[in-house]
């Protein structure tokens, strides 16, 4: 169905969270490090104070209180420790945009600096394993023999993929606006993926009772993961707007989200694979090596995909975590298994050549009866449909597996398959569901719609479970003050807040006037299967022998979700995630400063994401899944699988066209150049 | 951004009058408004020239005459200059974006900045923006920047599009200022950075670009190729304007070749040229040409790259125009 | 200094400081927020407006610059509660996700439609081209979408533009 609020949107009347109007707003811009390692000595606000219209300058001088165990990152100017260059050690507001962004610019921090590390190795001396990896799966895994299932193979893969780090870049910045009222209580504007935690988190780090903090997030413009987490844009707000005693507005500028709002951690990743003459596997290894900062520990779940994928007799993952003087790594879109898929999916086609053997064929032949790693059985597991389903609408079947011999001019063709995955779990939610004057139903939940279609979705959820028109149900999202509710993260929203979204409609249908429901006993009690989505990507890739310029005239993706809440909304996930991953395959990359710490190419003309000319064909599809396991609706998340797999299978397609493998993310002309010349 | 103050002009003449140092000319403002923002210009005053009665494209005898204020998309539009010079209307249109191009004029297009992420960067050093800073980029990200005419000093690369389409049609760039009024013969108006990496351009404070003047076209077929990762909306990572004449004897009797995104400045490619005229039109004498341009690029290790990139792009472009 | 501009037909008056670009002038000062900021630098296409009949960016435009001109953003497309043909096959088409570039394409969308001559993917440079999907495409990358729904914003300017 169309969105819900799809005319707010084209009319320009939706407003996202720096949009709201507010009486006798002031603006605050920030400070950020110029060193990756070390301390503030001082923060001279002399010049920024005497400028027109300012009103305060935050920094550690005098660092307004929070409460103590704050997030690293959101513990603003409670320590002089700098921990990566970027990191925000003061800000100025003042009475307009242009007159705290020109403060800022003269305000002036002296640094005692260290010398400083920002640069992952796989022989980093401070590699260590982590406790768990995000968010709480075990650090490694291990069953069999690895190097006994090498040692018998018939055929070894032995490989290293590198990726970059990326970054999220949802088109609306961070932002938010800050007001606090006469009792006390503060009111946030946030762009949050998730009312509820960012309420929590705020809560949290001025040490105030949950009632008294209110954030509304009605209409967020895209986060990726990014705005998962309270972001230090929303502690600064609040902060600036107590000291000022005015409600204060932030809007991160893009070259800001780069440094304080998170990124996809780059990965070193090795993968051993053995194989008899028939390419069953032998033995499995995925050794990921990924960073994260000296103030907080993000360790990405990179490897946990090759724990679900694969049947073999010996199968071995691990994470390995450095901590550099760099921002903290968070979520973006599939966090793990986007670079982990990338890997895995990249060897399995590496094996596939290594064996004479069709890449469709070879997944098949190791698809598993159970998870390879826990051995439950699977909810449902449709892999193999997506890539017999795919195959034949992509024309795989006439496809000549030898590489770099199909040419149209200076062009070289190629195609390329990859699995995807994605974990399909829920959340414990609360919900609300009442008859309105007019008998038209209000259905509350502290969900968000970052873009995904939360609101329509959910609708069209409430109207099954009561069985009326979609017309007559209201549903209302995006503010604390609501059910409380789990984040849009993980592929869980749809089925965390759809399954308390049905009980409580199935309530208010018995109760006849309203329905409250929460979901933790019931999630509780999910009974222990194997759970995920699973799909196939299918590619074709254009490949300039002349210029080394790759292009993408078709991109399919088959996908097995469970049951399709809405087939326009999942259309529009897919293919979007699928532009993403595209994106991933061949442009998206941040640099590291190894000079100066921070970051390199932070703006939108330096770090590319697809633009609408490289997209000329991008196509999903789904096999129906009746899965009885997962939750009331049946449902799968769709929002992350997309990405998963694209990558992999552009390389794939990449090396399908030219008989090189390029095993460093993203693919740029200069690594087809390179070795060809 | 610091205070400003912003007149606009009503004439060049009125203009140039204005002008005193921490003075700068606004045009469309696509570039300078956003290095404004980023605190890499911080001008005391505007003069907006944006409106000035320099926005038409005339035909002079056999010169086209095209206003420094005529914005990119009627430039790119412009039945003449489609005919004409199709290779500047190519250049100009895989620039920016639609949006961009309705707004940038062809005086600001010439005079826009680097894009290196150093110099756009106010916290990191760059000898363009800060003399005798230092040069980050020679050991940090170069991946985009200039294998030819670089110096110790400066790495960078000039990004127009349009630009390079003029140093290979050899555009006349009609400058007024304080000194009086004088013609630049392309590609002359941008130099290499040497040990003055500050400067981008031959001109003098307080000149204004008037307008451009395009000799007729040259005999030969034209092209105009740019090189990018993404399909659209992104700076070349080479680019190449060429012009090659064949004679019925299979004689090359005239060739041009001006590259971008290697250099500092477009980019002529005189010794490929000088190579290649009175002498055969083949795929050998096309890489041979290339390849004695190539011989003076100095590449650094990330964009070493540029070298085959180019030599592929010279022989392909010419094979092309040749067939 | 004061400024007077035409925004969706009505005349608007304004003290400015110079440094204002006209996306923060629409948002912060006329509480028109359809006009949305992505990047700030020219590099998104998200504060696309049209000014004089153009498409523009109002984030590289200085609101002492446009002094006198006509301003369209997003929230003047519609014809009162008549939607844009654009506006209504981007629902339709379900050609945006979470809304925020939608202004920008919209109103991009809008600007191309009118802007005659062949573009960098035109075959013919003599020749003013169809609206195919690849000239939409090669159009409309100033507006970039990371929500990735292109797929669907090209299908609904090509229903527009036929």
């Amino acid at each position: 169905m169309n969105r819900i609020e799809g005319r707010v949107k084209v009319t320009g009347l939706a407003t996202y969270a720096a949009e709201y109007p507010v009486e006798d707003v002031t603006y605050a811009f920030p400070v950020q490090s110029q060193i990756a390692k070390g301390r503030v000595r001082h923060v001279d606000a002399q010049d920024a104070l005497a400028m027109p219209g300012v009103l305060a300058v935050l920094s550690g001088e005098d660092p307004p209180p929070l409460a103590s165990g704050a997030d690293g990152e959101l513990a603003l100017f409670q320590s002089r420790e700098v921990a990566y260059r970027g990191q925000i050690v003061a800000a100025v507001v003042a009475d307009t945009y242009e007159n705290a962004r020109a403060a800022a610019a003269v305000v002036r921090v002296d640094y005692d600096s260290d010398d400083h590390d920002v640069s992952l190795r796989a022989d980093h001396p401070g590699l260590y394993k982590p406790d768990h990896v995000n968010p709480a799966y075990p650090t490694d895994s291990e069953k069999g023999d690895i190097e006994a299932g090498l040692a018998e193979a018939a055929t070894v893969v032995d490989v290293v993929y590198e990726t970059p780090v990326l970054h999220n870049n949802p088109m609306e910045p961070h932002a938010a606006l800050a007001c606090w009222d006469d009792e006390g209580g503060l009111l946030v504007y946030d762009t949050a993926q998730g009312t509820t935690l960012s309420r929590d988190t705020l809560a949290q780090v001025f040490g105030l009772p949950k009632e008294r903090v209110r954030v509304v997030s009605r209409h967020v413009g895209g986060g990726f993961g990014s705005k998962g987490t309270t972001r230090p844009q929303a502690v600064l707000a609040a902060m600036a707007a107590r000291v000022v005693g005015r409600p204060v507005k932030i809007v991160l500028t893009r070259q800001q989200m780069f440094d304080v709002t998170g990124y996809r951690t780059p990965t070193i990743q090795r993968l051993r694979l053995g194989a008899d003459a028939q390419g069953r596997l032998t033995a499995l290894e995925h050794v990921a090596y990924e960073q994260t900062s000296t103030l907080e520990e993000f360790a990405e779940q990179t490897a946990t995909p090759t724990r679900i994928m694969y049947a073999t007799p010996a199968l071995r993952t691990a994470h390995r975590l450095v901590r550099l003087d760099v921002a903290t790594p968070s979520w973006m879109r599939a966090p793990g298994e986007c670079p982990g898929m990338y890997a895995l999916e990249s060897a399995m086609d590496e094996l596939a050549y290594a064996l004479g053997m069709d890449p469709v064929e070879l997944r098949v032949v190791n698809e598993p009866e159970t998870e390879p790693d826990s051995g439950l059985p699977f909810s449902s597991r449709n892999l193999v449909g997506c890539l017999r389903e795919g195959a034949r609408r992509f024309g795989w079947e006439h496809r000549d597996p030898t590489p770099g011999v199909r040419r149209d001019g200076e062009w070289l063709i190629g195609t390329g398959v990859a699995a995807s995955t994605y974990p399909a779990r829920r959340r414990p939610s609360k919900a609300r569901a009442v008859v309105e004057d007019d008998g038209d139903f209000l259905v509350q939940v502290a969900a968000a719609d970052i873009g995904t279609g939360a609101r329509t979705a959910l609708t069209r959820i409430a109207a099954e479970a009561l069985g009326v028109a979609p017309e007559r149900v209201h549903v209302e999202l995006g503010d604390s003050d609501l059910p409380e509710a789990p984040v849009a993260g993980g592929s869980m929203g749809t089925a965390s807040w759809g399954s308390a979204i049905v009980r409580a409609c199935e309530e208010l249908k018995s109760d006849g006037k309203e329905g409250l429901a929460d979901t933790t006993e019931e999630v509780r009690g999910d009974a222990a299967f194997s759970r995920h989505a699973f799909g196939a990507q299918f590619v074709e890739v254009r490949v300039s022998s002349v210029t080394g310029e790759v292009r993408v005239p078709r991109l399919l993706g088959v996908f097995a979700a469970g049951r399709i809440v809405d087939p326009k909304l999942a259309r529009s996930q897919f293919i979007g995630g699928m532009t993403m991953g595209m994106g991933m395959g061949l442009m998206e990359e941040t640099l590291t400063d190894e000079e100066f710490g921070g970051f390199l190419r932070r703006d939108l003309a330096q770090y590319h994401v697809p633009a609408c000319a490289d997209v000329p064909d991008v196509e999903a599809v789904w096999l129906d899944e009746r899965d009885a396991e997962l939750n009331p609706m049946a449902s799968k998340g769709i929002g992350e699988i997309g990405i998963v797999g694209t990558a992999a299978a552009i390389g794939n397609a990449v090396y399908h066209a030219t008989g090189h493998r390029v095993r460093e993310l993203p693919i740029t002309p200069d690594k087809i150049l390179m070795p060809r010349f | 951004m610091k205070p400003f103050d912003y007149t606009r002009a009503d004439s060049a003449a009125q203009a140039v009058r204005e002008y005193a140092p921490g003075t700068m000319y606004l045009g469309g403002g696509t570039n300078l408004v956003d290095l404004m923002r980023l605190g890499v210009a911080e001008p005391e005053r505007l003069v907006d020239v944006s409106r000035l009665p320099l926005d038409t494209i005339e035909s002079v005898r056999d010169r086209v005459r095209v206003g420094a204020a005529v914005r990119n998309t009627d430039l790119a539009v412009d039945p003449m200059i489609r005919a004409r010079y199709p290779m500047l209307a190519r250049a100009v249109l895989t620039g920016a974006s639609g949006q961009v191009r309705n707004v940038a004029t062809v005086a600001g297009n010439l005079l826009q900045r680097t894009r290196c992420a150093y110099f756009q960067d106010v916290t990191r050093p760059c000898n363009k923006r800060r003399p005798g800073s230092g040069c980050p980029a020679i050991a940090g990200d170069h991946t985009n920047l200039a294998i030819l005419g670089s110096s110790e000093a400066c790495v960078a690369t000039h990004p127009s599009d349009m630009a390079v389409a003029l140093a290979a049609l050899e555009a006349e760039v009609h400058v007024t200022g304080p000194g009086g009024d004088r013609i630049i013969p392309m590609p002359g108006l941008h130099r290499l950075p040497g040990e003055e990496p500050e400067r981008d351009t031959v001109l003098e404070p307080g000149d204004l670009i008037t307008a451009v003047e395009l000799p007729p076209p040259p005999a030969g077929a034209t092209v105009y190729r740019k090189v990018r990762e993404r399909a659209s909306f992104a700076f070349a990572l080479v680019s190449i304007a060429a012009v090659l004449d064949v004679g019925d004897d299979g004689v090359v009797a005239g060739c041009r070749i001006a590259l971008g995104g290697v250099a500092h400045a477009p980019w002529r490619a005189e010794r490929a040229e000088q190579a290649l005229i009175g002498g055969p039109a083949t795929g050998e004498a096309f890489l041979r040409a290339a390849e004695a341009e190539l011989e003076q690029a100095r590449p650094l290790p990330r964009n070493a790259y540029k070298v085959p990139l180019t030599r592929n792009l010279i022989v392909s472009t010419l094979e092309g125009l040749a067939s | 200094m004061e400024i007077t501009l035409q925004v969706n037909g009505k005349p608007r008056t304004v003290d400015v400081d110079p440094r204002m670009s006209l996306l923060d002038l629409l948002r912060e000062r006329l509480g028109l927020i359809g006009a949305k900021k992505g990047c700030d630098h020219g590099q998104c296409g998200a504060c696309t407006v049209l000014i004089d009949g153009r498409r523009a960016l109002s984030c590289l435009a200085l609101g002492v610059a446009v002094d006198g001109s006509e301003v369209t953003t997003v929230e003047g497309l519609a014809n009162g509660d008549e939607l844009h043909p654009l506006q209504a096959a981007f629902i339709e088409h379900d050609a945006f996700q979470c809304g925020y570039c939608t202004p920008g394409q919209l109103c991009s969308a809008a600007g191309m439609l009118g802007e005659p001559g062949p573009s960098a993917v035109t075959e013919d440079i003599l020749v003013d081209p169809d609206l195919t999907p690849e000239e939409i495409r090669e159009r409309m990358s100033g507006n970039l979408c990371r929500c990735g729904a292109y797929v669907n914003i090209v299908s609904a300017i090509s229903e527009v533009a036929r």
